[in-house]
């Protein structure tokens, strides 16, 4: 049913934290390995060794330049971008089939691909390039929060998580329940500041991205040393000698 | 946006054929015997062939009677809903005029009604979408409308109405390119509210998540040159308002050559302003990869 729950008291969502993400795209492999061989329709690859290949993937991460307004050092932000599983997800509303829905229980956006005919219309309606189509099955496509992860009782606890945050080797992706505000992850967003992307979009994301800290001095020019070197010895009876001529 | 060539046949066609057969429906072309036969058989054609190419935009198609399960949340699945009871309503009212010699106008304003419904349906599965914000307007569904009535008064061979119709369309569509324009920015979405990470200053894309290209890049960022765009904006005005109106001036009044000829450019012009409409339209997914 593609009509929205009005409210979900579980709010299961990850929360990304832009200060400690290094871009290894560790996430992003992990999240399709998974992906290919659970829940639904393989994540496909079109033309993979070919000239002009491309693929299905449910997490990808981009990499931003940021100058700060106060003419400070300018700072590089890997950003990864799944599904933000939102409390007034366009992507469900507009779905015709009732292919897309958004769990009551938990509030996690799901596709049935059962029922999806592949016209493509929720990919139009979320903002955040959050679901692909695959080209080979012809359904749609987007992250389930690992679904099959998260309840399996045949994993042991600790693999209970999306993938992609098992797997992130920095420690900067966090899953857990954003409707309670005792939670480790919303302690963390309170703490930290989390933040809504494209708010003005009114989607009401349930992913938060804790924003970076400022840099506070510059890097280092790694070759300075080098340029103030004092020779010594001979090297240096020379250097001073030819100073003077 | 992409414009894939289905959804352009599908909305220019269907969108003709509904406005046709509102006219009809209203019987403000009132034909009996065999000629309505053909009449009606025409704005029928045009409105099927416009939803048969829609189906060719599904990557799925089986399942597309799945489509009109979702009508109380889905502008898709009220226009399924809208084309075809709109096709079973005016079928008795053409199967009247056809073989009793029933003139339409007593029953047909329920079936007029709902064709021109069904345009709206069509228009507000673009309007509803804030994700590109060039759509998201009051004139998308004015647009849609005003092709709907305009070509099917051309059809309909109604001289001083269609030429109206002709003058109001060029305005509007002048209308909507002046406002899609600015329609972007007034979104307020850009890279730094994509990201958030506008508290700390100006972003640009530094790196994309992959060499190559994806399904959202080819589905989403197309990119017109301002140039080409300025032409076919000029073409459509044109083609789809101001040549039919001078044709349907100069003609003597019921001239069936001067109706084709009116249609055949109006379409033209309806297709390059339909091309226009989805090749212009930026998705601010767009953003994320630096593309606006
Ligand atoms: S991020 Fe996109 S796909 Fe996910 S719930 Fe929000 S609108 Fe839907
Ligand atoms: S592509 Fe599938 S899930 Fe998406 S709107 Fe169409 S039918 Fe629904
Ligand atoms: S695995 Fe972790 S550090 Fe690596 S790109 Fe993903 S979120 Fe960033």
């Amino acid at each position: 049913m593609t009509e929205l729950p009005t409210n979900t008291q579980k709010k299961l969502g990850l929360v990304i934290d832009l200060d400690i993400c290094v871009g290894c795209h560790a996430c992003v492999t992990a999240c399709k390995g998974w992906n290919t061989e659970n829940y639904g329709a393989p994540l496909s690859d079109i033309d993979a060794y070919g000239e002009d290949p491309s693929g299905t993937f449910l997490n990808r991460v981009h990499s931003y330049e940021v100058q700060p307004s106060d003419g400070g050092c300018s700072q590089t932000i890997h950003f990864p971008k799944s599904c933000l599983h939102c409390e007034d997800a366009p992507c469900v509303t507009v779905c015709p089939t009732g292919a897309s829905y958004k769990r009551a229980e938990d509030g996690i956006v799901l596709v049935n691909e059962d029922a999806c005919m592949g016209c493509g219309l929720c990919a139009w309606a979320c903002p955040y390039g959050a679901r692909e189509m695959d080209m080979a099955a012809g359904v749609m496509k987007k992250c389930t929060l690992c679904v099959d992860r998260i309840y399996n009782e045949n994993l042991p606890e600790v693999d209970r998580v999306p993938a992609c945050v098992r797997t992130c080797p920095s420690g900067a992706r966090h899953f857990g329940d954003l409707g309670d505000p005792d939670s480790a992850v919303s302690q963390l967003v309170a703490d930290r500041g989390g933040m809504d992307l494209m708010p003005e979009q009114g989607t009401r994301p349930v992913n938060k991205y804790l924003p970076p800290r400022p840099k506070d001095r510059p890097a280092e020019a790694p070759l300075a040393a080098l340029a103030d070197v004092k020779a010594t010895g001979i090297a240096g009876w020379l250097d001073r000698l030819l100073e003077k001529l | 946006m992409h414009p894939a060539p289905s959804v352009i046949v599908f909305t220019v066609l269907s969108g003709l054929g509904f406005g046709f057969l509102a006219y009809l429906g209203l019987g403000l072309a009132a034909p009996v015997g065999a000629t309505a036969f053909w009449v009606w058989a025409l704005g029928y054609a045009f409105a099927v062939a416009g939803l048969m190419a829609s189906t060719l935009h599904l990557q799925n198609p089986r399942n597309a009677w799945r489509a009109f399960s979702q009508w109380r949340s889905s502008w898709l699945s009220r226009e399924g809903w809208a084309a075809v009871i709109t096709l079973v309503v005016l079928a008795p009212v053409a199967l009247t005029a056809i073989f009793l010699r029933f003139p339409s106008a007593t029953f047909g304003l329920p079936g007029a009604a709902l064709a021109l419904a069904t345009v709206y349906c069509t228009s507000m599965i673009y309007t509803q979408l804030r994700t590109v914000p060039r759509w998201n307007l009051w004139i998308t569904p004015v647009m849609f409308l005003g092709f709907a009535l305009t070509g099917g008064a051309i059809l309909a061979g109604l001289k001083w109405p269609a030429i109206v119709l002709c003058l109001a369309l060029a305005a509007v569509l002048a209308a909507s390119f002046v406002l899609g324009d600015r329609r972007l920015a007034e979104s307020g979405s850009t890279l730094e509210s994509a990201t958030g990470l506008g508290r700390i200053g100006k972003v640009r894309l530094y790196e994309g998540p992959h060499t190559g290209t994806n399904y959202l890049m080819r589905e989403m960022i197309h990119v017109v040159g301002r140039r080409h765009a300025q032409k076919l904006r000029v073409i459509a005005v044109v083609f789809a308002a101001l040549l039919p109106a001078l044709v349907l001036l100069i003609a003597p009044g019921g001239s069936l050559w001067a109706i084709a000829l009116a249609v055949v450019l109006h379409l033209t012009g309806a297709f390059a302003a339909r091309w226009l409409f989805f090749a212009e339209a930026e998705h601010v997914v767009g953003l994320y990869y630096g593309a606006r």
